[in-house]
């Protein structure tokens, strides 16, 4: 098992009104291919800067953060905008679509930005990548015309169609209601199976249930890392749910 | 990003938001086809002045004979008898820059058709008068040569001439009028021309064979004056100069000194004049409406791009997200802007094509298209278009990732 993701010691400081917020204050830890890790905690935890920090959106103050054996930190905004495109596959709690796009269009969005993909190569791997999510019948429907569990599905097929070394969802749960919820982590939960590392950063503690690793976060220090041996399966719980009329 | 995604890229964004689009092309449409349909109205009514001024006889050159001391006394010039028939013939023979001329000479007096009578002057010239002074013949026929030959008693009046001496209605053409004693047919009745700019009415004319005034009425042998056209506006100045040498050789003058000359030769310069500065004074307005209305157009484009970065700021950071770099946003806007310009651009020619031409059916104006003017405003509201949608790129490109990711 390769080692994903390593950050060793970062901090992130801000300078908010000539006072220092100390966000992250030393956070170390390691994900492996093939993981299933939520990170939680409480708002004003430092989870958002960790996860603009992993998402090479941001970069640490001090530490050192690797990415698949990138060292992020040395990283120019171009740099790390081309490996946020190779290496990254975004999943946002509002979905961010674009709108009146189709789902297409949406998943086909990160290609866009890599010309080694010629116009067949991309809409054949967005197709896929639709079909993976389980849209295929909705593949040239716009973004305002489906549900949004749809749209969040859209969104991960949009995060899948670069072939990711990880998917980073940001509270992908949090605006679905709790079947639409349990069809989202199901669908995180196959693609678990299949081999992709996941990193899910959320404030509900009973997601991480459904991951095979949890990392706590409290005032920009990890305060707990555990492995969860008893996975629960979603698709079980999505069946006992009952059926919307 | 390769330039075909990026065009892709902006057609698609801009395929999704039609109306953004629409009206930013709103402003650049509306300012090059109002420069179009201004510069082919503004073209079109210098042409047209300028036809009008022309018909008034802008070429047209004089000349009298003057100047002339005699013991020192300053002689009226009608008193001179310096201009001969020689001087015609060989104007007319040797004078490259004019296409018609004409000796003159004139009498004024009474005319009378039964019981009604009517001041005039008959003015006596050959058929090249009527090119000269613009008159053209209404009925009737202008004498002939054959007429200047013989110094025939016939002549050609004006409108006003004609209902004042025929108020019966009578046909005036065969009639015989009287000038003075001197009996004359009509043999023609020349087109209205009405009131000139100094308010003379250009209908009351009489005229005749130059040899029937000079011979019959006036007896004299010599002329009062020669009236030429010149080729053109613009040659004027060099038939003047052509004519003065040549009657100055005539005349064995030899002096260069234009004041001991025994004629004065006189062109329309005021006309001219008056001409150049009213199209001077149109190309200068015409200018400047349409130079105001193509930066209207363009700050409307900056305005709708700025709004429309604001708008689609959470896209931006989407796109950041997924692995645009600041240079990928910058382009997709700038090819925005260069879409919604050329587009916007030929939208507005097109237009402002159309309504110029419906406005010349509609109306009577005379209206010009010229290809610079399309060319200009068009090109202008590319560079326009592309100057003004460079800010708001430039802001968009700058945008923090993740402050525009959360962007609500």
């Amino acid at each position: 098992m390769s080692e994903i993701i390593r950050v060793e010691n970062i901090e992130r400081n801000f300078l908010v009104g000539g006072e220092t917020v100390r966000a992250l204050r030393g956070v170390s830890f390691t994900i492996n291919e093939g993981e299933f890790v939520t990170i939680m905690g409480q708002s004003g935890s430092g989870k958002s800067t960790l996860l603009n920090i992993l998402g090479c959106l941001d970069t640490p103050s001090a530490g050192e953060y690797y990415l698949d054996g990138n060292d992020v930190k040395k990283m120019n905004r171009d740099a790390r905008a081309i490996l946020r495109n190779r290496k990254i596959g975004f999943v946002f709690q509002n979905y961010n679509l674009l709108s009146k796009t189709t789902a297409l269009e949406n998943v086909e969005l990160p290609l866009m930005y890599n010309s080694a993909y010629s116009k067949k190569d991309r809409e054949e791997k967005s197709r896929q990548a639709l079909i993976r999510v389980g849209l295929e019948s909705r593949i040239n429907h716009k973004s305002n015309q489906m549900s949004g569990g749809q749209q969040q599905r859209v969104a991960i097929a949009r995060a899948l169609v670069n072939a990711p070394v990880m998917i980073l969802a940001d509270e992908a749960t949090g605006n679905l209601d709790t079947r639409t919820s349990f069809e989202i982590l199901t669908l995180f939960q196959e693609l678990h199976k299949n081999g992709s590392t996941i990193v899910f950063v959320t404030h509900n503690p009973e997601i991480s249930q459904y991951c095979s690793r949890n990392i706590v976060l409290k005032d920009g220090k990890v305060i707990e890392d555990t492995y969860n041996s008893n996975i629960k399966d979603a698709a079980t719980v999505l069946a006992s749910l009952p059926k919307e009329d | 990003m390769n330039i075909k995604n990026l065009i892709t890229v902006a057609l698609r964004s801009m395929n999704n938001n039609k109306m953004r689009c629409f009206l930013t092309m709103l402003g650049i449409i509306i300012g090059v086809s109002s420069v179009i349909i201004m510069m082919a109205v503004g073209h079109g009514s210098k042409i047209g002045i300028k036809q009008q001024i022309s018909e008034m006889g802008s070429n047209m050159v004089m000349i009298h004979p003057g100047n002339m001391k005699r013991g020192g006394v300053q002689q009226s010039s009608s008193s001179m008898q310096s201009l001969k028939m020689e001087d015609y013939t060989s104007l007319k023979e040797n004078c490259r820059y004019i296409t018609a001329i004409s000796p003159t000479v004139s009498s004024s007096g009474q005319l009378v058709f039964g019981n009604n009578n009517h001041p005039s002057s008959i003015t006596g010239c050959n058929e090249d008068y009527l090119d000269i002074r613009q008159y053209k013949i209404g009925s009737g026929s202008m004498f002939s040569e054959s007429d200047i030959q013989t110094a025939a008693k016939v002549c050609v009046v004006g409108k006003t001439v004609a209902s004042e001496l025929f108020t019966n209605g009578e046909e005036p053409i065969g009639q015989t009028i009287r000038f003075g004693t001197i009996p004359f047919t009509i043999v023609g009745v020349l087109k209205s021309k009405g009131y000139n700019s100094m308010g003379q009415d250009q209908d009351d004319v009489v005229i005749a064979p130059y040899t029937t005034v000079q011979k019959r009425i006036l007896a004299i042998n010599y002329l009062q004056s020669i009236v030429a056209s010149a080729v053109s506006e613009e040659l004027t100045e060099k038939a003047v100069e052509e004519m003065r040498i040549i009657l100055r050789e005539n005349h064995k003058i030899t002096t260069d000194d234009e004041d001991l000359d025994d004629f004065s030769i006189r062109s329309q310069e005021e006309l001219t004049s008056m001409m150049t500065s009213v199209t001077d004074m149109l190309t200068i307005l015409l200018s400047c409406v349409a130079g105001i209305s193509l930066i209207v157009g363009g700050i409307g484009i900056m305005n709708i791009m700025y709004v429309s970065v604001t708008e689609r700021i959470k896209e931006i950071g989407l796109r950041m997200s997924v692995g645009a770099k600041s240079r990928d946003i910058l382009s997709q806007f700038l090819v925005e802007a260069v879409i919604m310009s050329v587009a916007g651009g030929l939208i507005g020619v097109l237009f402002g094509v159309i309504v110029s031409t419906l406005l010349a059916l509609i109306t009577s104006w005379t209206i010009v298209i010229s290809p610079s003017s399309i060319a200009i405003s068009f090109g202008v509201c590319c560079v326009i278009g592309i100057f003004f949608g460079w800010y708001p790129a430039k802001k968009a490109a700058n945008l923090d990732p993740i402050e525009a990711i959360r962007y609500e």
